[in-house]
């Protein structure tokens, strides 16, 4: 149990784009300070927002609870047949 | 520089304008809109400022357009909006203005009052007419009537319409004496006929005999122009006394009485010529009418622009009023603010102006020291200024302080969403948020007193950036409509066999076995949407991250205030306010926030250590406060009762620091201005003493009370130093500040479970929407389905867009509103200073229309 790598690179890359390096080449202009300021706490908020749902469910402690059929349809749908 | 991070610099100047080109000057600087102006005679009344008469002349032709406007509106006539700025023209225009308001003022005035005596003479007439028409039918009736019951009685004398009018009573009353009935005529307002039938009853006791006959169609009344209901009316009475009494009832109930001849021929006559009247009148109203029309539809094309030229002399008037008049004569000083990085565009504008005057000395712009505090001035665009709007809602900011706008432009509609995340809902705020923002010019043309419609479109781009986060949040939640979108496909399995789930109904799937080891990737896991203990797991995770997004919004406050102090340069406050609250956030706070963290990833399902499995995590909240209250940790049995090594003496260690907090916020300042206050104190004593001493040397002759003058007066003059301030004043000050900033950051932490909270209501209610509604249209089969699903999805799309997106928004952005106002802009901002409001003619014309329209 943990984190996978691919999901946890890709969107820290992602934001981190918007949130480090997009600062960096807004154009010069009077609003660059607002620009800059817009990317970097969207990428952080956005990011953190992101991350603690995503560490909430790393290492669940309680399960779903679902009712019988919908357990034997998810076993038919995602895996084709039922344990026995 | 980043313009809006704090206001902008501001400079106080004194100006001095040239008697003959201060008028072009100010208003060049109208146009500008950058300089806000002093009153420099604030003792002197309105009444007897220089400017006085100019003003009033413009009071005057303001009130003659405005007269104007009226009577246009009245006819339906369309103003055409050129949208033209037209120029303050010069003052000797103004004579020529004022002659021609004055001449379309007479004109119209006449054209008016005549067509009122028109009006009026119509009214009698056509209510003659009425009359003559409505008694000719009483008469007539009555004519058959008596032909046929007493066709003995039909004798051609004169008394005998009325005879045959009375009927049988009348022929009674007949019988006994010889009777001469007169009768008058005339018309009433129809609602007042039973009070007036009543009172004559009474008032004649019973001896007057009265017919009434309404008027179908609707009178005008000449003097209010609205149309009234009227009644014609024919008394019979008999004798003088009788017939004074009735005409004095008449006047009282304002009925208008008219002729009427008592020969049917003389009637037929009368009723021709009338007739005819009436035609001639009919024909000059026509022309009267058109005149008033021909010469409002030529006003009416200037009318707008004639008011932005009054209004624009008025303002400058009532600018120049404000100045000081210069001993000379010569010269006009005024004093205004104006911020620093305009003074070359001003510069410019008084250039223009003095060309335009033709004036040879330029004016002069000279910049003022002062102790006073200059306006707050934040340059705002489109885009900002919503969010401005906002903070400034809660109060503006003090001369250069941090403005909290630009951090609002992203935290805003960030924990707007946070409550409200809904990819669906959010959609339709971003959609209907873009339609404004494309459509935004011809919106903007189309000026609505609509004061809702004026909000939204007001914040349409904090309105754009809601529904952008909102969709973004929405896919964290993975609700769409409250419905869970798969698109990595589900992390969790099902392990259990047939048996098993023949035989149990509900079934928890336990994450030791079932579960794919890693994480959905982006958002929540879809599986939750169908579980039935969805909201025990949704609780856990929506109040740590409330709690997390809180703190991290709160530090952040705090660190804006260090930007305030090292701007002010109050290093003091660094050292002895600053640190203290940062200690006592991050030590309580934070270190709550780092435990929820260390819970994610320390406690897991098929942990090899069983002190790791899920039964052993600790609650954060009872471990927080059991760390305050110095409690150890609850123990249950096979678990260790602490998170990790030595974490029951670092948190006494950090519960201590964060309580010596406390009295260094509280004392620590206080304290040391005494003692600098007391150090100041020792010295200027010295220092009198040695003037004393000096003096008694040197002046043994004078008085002790002129050597004692001196030690009179402080030193400390300064303004904005607290050298004076009494010392109890200051602990009292610190006091409240302490108490509300450790207070504070337990009560605002707490507060930010509204996003939990809210965010939690959303979900719940948008769910038992579409289980209610939406579901039971899917449910039905066949055509009868068909039908189902259109009646139930328009119910479902309505409700969900008038509860879900509009009232559940509006309760989520006022949450938002109240955590930036009080849990974020405590921390750091004032909010004490007053606005920049610049003479400018774009907001003195807004205001006027506005006022205009109401």
């Amino acid at each position: 149990m943990g984190a996978s790598l691919i999901p946890v690179i890709i969107f820290t890359l992602l934001w981190g784009v918007v949130g480090i390096v997009l600062p960096f080449i807004v154009p010069k202009g009077p609003n660059r300070g607002i620009f800059q300021l817009v990317l970097i706490l969207t990428a952080s908020t956005c990011w953190l927002f992101w991350l603690c749902c995503y560490m909430a469910q790393m290492n669940p402690l309680i399960g779903p609870k679902l009712s019988n059929r919908t357990l034997l349809l998810m076993s038919r749908a995602w895996d084709g047949k039922v344990p026995t | 520089m980043g313009s809006l991070f704090r206001s902008e610099e501001m400079t106080l100047c004194q100006l001095f304008l040239q008697s003959e080109a201060a008028y072009a000057c100010v208003s060049e600087l109208g146009e500008l809109g950058l300089v806000q102006f002093r009153d420099l005679n604030p003792d002197v009344n309105a009444f007897q400022r220089k400017f006085v008469n100019e003003v009033r002349r413009c009071d005057e032709m303001e009130r003659k357009l405005r007269y104007l406007e009226k009577e246009i509106k009245k006819d339906n006539i369309p103003v055409t909006d050129t949208g033209e700025n037209p120029e303050a023209p010069q003052p000797r225009e103004m004579i020529d203005l004022e002659a021609t308001f004055e001449k379309l003022e007479n004109e119209l005035r006449e054209v008016n009052m005549n067509a009122e005596s028109l009006k009026r003479n119509f009214l009698e007439l056509t209510e003659v007419k009425h009359i003559l028409r409505k008694t000719q039918v009483f008469f007539d009736e009555a004519a058959q009537g008596s032909l046929v019951s007493y066709p003995q009685m039909a004798d051609p004398s004169r008394e005998e319409e009325q005879v045959q009018l009375l009927g049988e009573e009348g022929m009674r009353a007949g019988g006994q004496a010889a009777l001469k009935l007169g009768f008058v005529a005339g018309v009433i307002l129809r609602e007042r006929i039973p009070a007036f039938e009543r009172m004559l009853w009474r008032a004649c006791r019973g001896n007057v005999f009265l017919r009434q006959a309404e008027i179908e169609t609707p009178l005008e009344d000449p003097t209010t122009g609205d149309e009234v209901y009227k009644s014609v009316f024919i008394i019979f009475f008999q004798g003088d006394q009788l017939k004074t009494r009735v005409r004095k009832i008449c006047e009282g109930f304002r009925a208008s009485l008219y002729p009427c001849r008592e020969t049917p021929a003389d009637r037929r006559e009368m009723a021709m010529s009338v007739m005819t009247r009436i035609e001639d009148l009919n024909t000059v109203l026509g022309q009267t009418q058109d005149h008033r029309h021909r010469v409002l539809v030529a006003a009416a094309k200037n009318i707008k622009s004639w008011f932005i030229k009054v209004r624009k002399i008025k303002a400058i008037y009532h600018t120049l009023n404000l100045f000081n008049l210069d001993v000379t004569q010569k010269c006009l000083i005024a004093e205004c603010w104006v911020p620093v990085l305009d003074m070359e565009a001003i510069q410019l504008a008084l250039r223009r102006g003095t060309e335009r005057s033709g004036s040879s000395v330029p004016p002069i712009l000279n910049r003022m020291d002062t102790f006073e505090d200059p306006p707050t001035y934040n340059r705002t665009n489109k885009f900002t200024k919503a969010f401005q709007a906002l903070v400034d809602a809660y109060g503006v900011a003090n001369y250069r302080e941090v403005n909290p706008a630009p951090y609002a432009i992203i935290t805003f509609p960030f924990l707007f969403a946070v409550m409200f995340g809904d990819l669906g809902h959010g959609l339709i705020m971003f959609l209907f948020a873009l339609y404004m923002v494309l459509k935004e010019k011809p919106l903007q043309a189309k000026k609505t007193d609509n004061e809702i419609w004026n909000i939204f479109f007001g914040g349409r781009y904090c309105l754009l950036l809601m529904g952008v986060f909102s969709m973004y949040t929405g896919i964290i939640y993975n609700d769409v409509f409250s419905i869970s979108l798969n698109i990595f496909g589900s992390h969790w399995r099902n392990d259990y066999g047939k048996q098993l789930l023949m035989t149990h109904k509900d079934l928890t799937i336990d994450p030791k076995d079932s579960y794919l080891s890693t994480p959905y990737p982006v958002g929540l896991d879809p599986i939750w949407q169908i579980a039935s203990n969805k909201i025990v797991f949704l609780n856990a995770f929506k109040m740590k991250v409330s709690i997390i997004l809180g703190v991290a919004q709160m530090l952040f406050g705090v660190v804006l205030s260090l930007w305030n102090y090292r701007y002010f340069n109050k290093k003091l406050d660094i050292y002895l306010i600053f640190i203290p609250q940062v200690i006592f956030l991050c030590f309580l706070f934070l270190y709550m926030v780092i435990l929820m963290f260390i819970k994610w990833v320390t406690y897991e399902a098929n942990a090899m250590d069983d002190a790791l499995k899920p039964t052993c995590a600790p609650s954060i909240l009872i471990t927080f406060i059991n760390m305050v209250l110095f409690k150890p940790a609850d123990k249950v049995a096979g678990c260790d009762p602490y998170m990790y090594g030595g974490q029951a003496g670092l948190q006494k260690l950090l519960v201590v620091v964060a309580l010596l907090c406390v009295p260094w916020m509280l004392l620590a300042k206080p304290l040391y201005i005494m003692r600098n206050q007391k150090k100041a104190h020792l010295l200027l004593n010295n220092h009198v003493n040695a003037v004393e001493e000096n003096g008694g040397a040197a002046h043994a002759d004078l008085e002790s009370g002129v050597q004692n003058a001196p030690a009179a007066q402080p030193p400390a003059h300064k303004p904005g130093s607290h050298e004076e301030e009494d010392p109890t004043e200051l602990f009292i000050h610190s006091g409240i500040h302490t108490i509300e900033y450790v207070l504070g950051s337990v009560s605002h932490t707490a507060s930010y479970l509204r996003l939990w909270a809210l965010s939690l209501a959303h979900a719940q209610l948008s769910e038992v929407l579409w289980q209610m509604v939406m579901r039971l249209g899917l449910q039905a089969e066949g055509w009868l389905g068909g039908i189902m699903v259109f009646v139930m999805f328009a119910f479902w799309a309505v409700l969900t867009v008038s509860i879900l997106v509009l009232m559940e928004g509006l309760s989520a952005f006022l949450h938002t509103l109240r955590l930036h106002w009080v849990e974020f802009q405590s921390k750091f901002y004032s909010g004490t200073g007053y606005n920049f409001s610049p003479f400018s003619f774009e907001v003195i014309l807004d205001q006027a229309a506005n006022s205009n329209d109401d």
